[in-house]
């Protein structure tokens, strides 16, 4: 009984090193900007707002550090770029969300397609409205794209340095364009099959390289050769137009067009940042040109 | 004048953007042209006040010495790219609530839709296909409009007016631009309000008739000019072809060259670049539609006629 002692003292350390853990922790909840935890995640202090602190909050962040730390007073006003890149690039981002989501429901067959957008339309809660929202903001980001195209085009902002930007954006229209193609027949309704029957007939016209096309059928192109039997897998759109519909949509050309967007961001950094609002440049100032 | 039929129309649901475009391309090309106007009105003033222009910060916004010239882009500029996105999520929600997405019924090969109609996007180019055959309509042309596109910046060799909006330093530019969009939004809203039942012409307003059978008869150049011989039927539409490309390149340079100005930008510019904008400003900008007025006016379907294609 005598060797209790020893048990009692350790008792009372216990005691007071959980006391002490205990008001730790309620320190480090009212300041959980203190805790290791939080600066593992968190690089930079944001007790201070001073611009040092801001300008590092942009740039060691994976998400925001496409952007400067700073920029032309002028060019956050929405009246220069109507923030249409910006909008379509979220657009994008929306899309790849409920797209993923929709994946989940959707088999790219003949018997189930059809059956699983009334399935998601009837059962899959909120599925209406996933549907809709994918829909919707497809059509929207090929509006906003065409009035980013407008913005840039009406403030000259395609011109030197920015020539290849300009051709890498026509490469994103184009993939937007597709991806909206592709998509239109993944319902397996008459709207989709008679729009991509319309559209892919035209590929039978191609030249050299359709069926129908000038000068194909004297280089041999039957219609189980030419290009539109490769878009479609087949001679009719059936089956395999469906699951090649499918792979390009889902797959292949967001793949692609993410690429292309990468190199778009980085290609505005590198082209100087934004073009403006840009100091206006007299007739009298332009430099003669030179001839390499 | 049919209501319901147009009301038909514009009510489908994936016909909605269109009327939402109709709404905001007028909306933001006043917007641009408003500050494009206030632009010009300063380039005017600092022309005409060299002193000005040596002090003045150049922009319509305000400025004071002193003033910073650059932003942190945190908050200044992410608060405006949180705000844009909770609007744009918003505005969908709401647009995804009220509106469902349309579904036909199961695809069926046996059962035509009449009219079968692609997405707006792409009934500008649907609609290309009554005044050219499917090669050029869908295959050459979007090429060209997309090569076109991506030469531009290589052929305009106007240095003025980079990042602000101006008419006064990019008057033919615009004009070309504005040409090829309002082309191609016209081409849409025939696409969609005119065109009925088996692509027939129906002016919005009139009721769809499916039995609607026309009688019209189209020619061909070398019939109106009475030519029966092919080969000599050829030759006269490579000369039409031709005299239109001479003509029209001819209307153009004088169009390019008509003030100081003009002629200072066009002696930048190197043979290649201006025969490569000629090229694409007759072929797309005004062969397009006057190919779509010779149709839609005279009837005429083919003006060059040979064994492997027509045009
Ligand atoms: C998926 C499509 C696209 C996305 C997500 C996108 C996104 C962006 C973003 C976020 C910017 C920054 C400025 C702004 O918001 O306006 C930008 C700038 C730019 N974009 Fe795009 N864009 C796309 C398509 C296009 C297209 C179709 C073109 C032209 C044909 C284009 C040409 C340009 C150019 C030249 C700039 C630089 C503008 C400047 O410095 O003022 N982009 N883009």
């Amino acid at each position: 009984m005598e060797s209790g002692r020893p048990d009692e003292e350790s008792n009372i350390a216990l005691k007071e090193k959980i006391r002490e853990d205990w008001k730790e922790l309620r320190e480090d909840l009212k300041e959980p900007q203190k805790t290791q935890l939080w600066k593992s995640v968190f690089r930079v202090k944001h007790e201070r707002a001073d611009p040092r602190t801001r300008a590092l909050g942009v740039l060691t962040n994976v998400f925001l550090h496409l952007h400067p730390a700073r920029v032309n007073r002028d060019a956050v006003r929405y009246s220069y770029t109507w923030g249409m890149g910006g909008i379509t690039f979220y657009l994008f981002i929306v899309l790849t969300f409920t797209g993923v989501l929709l994946m989940f429901y959707y088999h790219p067959t003949k018997i189930q397609a059809f059956r699983d957008i009334l399935f998601l339309e009837h059962d899959v809660p909120f599925g209406k409205l996933l549907r809709n929202m994918h829909r919707w903001a497809a059509h929207l980001m090929i509006i906003t794209l065409w009035l980013h195209m407008f913005r840039v085009v009406l403030t000259g902002s395609y011109k030197k340095p920015r020539e290849f930007n300009w051709c890498v954006g026509v490469i994103l229209l184009v993939l937007t364009l597709l991806l909206s193609f592709t998509g239109y027949l993944l319902p397996d309704d008459q709207l989709g099959f008679w729009a991509v029957t319309v559209g892919t007939n035209m590929a039978r016209a191609t030249p050299l390289l359709g069926s129908e096309g000038p000068l194909g059928p004297q280089l041999g192109m039957t219609p189980f050769n030419d290009v539109r039997f490769a878009l479609l897998g087949g001679s009719i759109v059936d089956a395999n137009a469906l699951l090649r519909a499918y792979i390009w949509h889902c797959i292949a050309i967001p793949l692609i067009a993410g690429v292309f967007m990468g190199v778009h961001f980085w290609r505005v950094r590198k082209d100087g940042g934004i073009s403006g609002p840009a100091p206006v440049m007299l007739e009298s100032e332009i430099k003669p040109v030179l001839r390499r | 004048m049919d209501w319901a039929q147009l009301w038909s129309i514009v009510s489908l649901p994936d016909n909605i953007p269109i009327v939402a475009l109709a709404v905001l391309v007028p909306f933001y090309t006043w917007y641009g042209l408003r500050q494009a106007q206030a632009t010009d009105r300063l380039i005017t003033q600092l022309e005409s006040n060299p002193s000005l222009a040596q002090t003045h910060h150049r922009k319509i916004y305000p400025f004071q010495p002193g003033w910073a010239r650059e932003l942190q882009v945190w908050p200044y500029l992410l608060r405006v790219e949180f705000l844009a996105a909770i609007i744009v999520t918003l505005v969908l929600m709401i647009w995804s609530i009220t509106l469902n997405a349309p579904l036909e019924e199961p695809a069926n090969p046996n059962h035509t839709m009449n009219p079968s109609k692609a997405p707006w996007y792409f009934v500008g180019l649907q609609e290309m296909l009554v005044y050219f055959d499917p090669w050029f309509a869908g295959v050459v042309l979007p090429t060209l409009i997309v090569v076109g596109l991506m030469v531009f910046p290589y052929i305009d060799t106007n240095p003025l007016g980079v990042g602000y909006y101006t008419i006064k330093q990019r008057l033919i530019p615009l004009l070309g631009f504005g040409v090829g969009f309002l082309l191609w939004i016209l081409l849409i809203f025939i696409g969609t309000f005119v065109r009925g039942p088996g692509w027939m012409w129906f002016w919005p307003g009139q009721t769809w008739d499916h039995t609607r059978v026309m009688y019209e008869v189209n020619h061909n150049l070398s019939d109106l000019l009475r030519i029966t011989n092919p080969w000599l039927g050829a030759i006269a539409g490579v000369a039409a072809i031709g005299l239109f490309y001479t003509v029209t390149g001819w209307g153009i340079h004088k169009l390019v060259t008509r003030t100081r100005f003009d002629r200072k930008i066009y002696g930048r510019t190197n043979l290649l670049q201006y025969l490569t904008f000629q090229f694409f400003a007759i072929t797309i900008l005004v062969g397009l539609p006057a190919k779509m007025l010779l149709r839609l006016l005279f009837n005429i379907k083919y003006v060059l006629i040979t064994p492997w294609f027509n045009i």
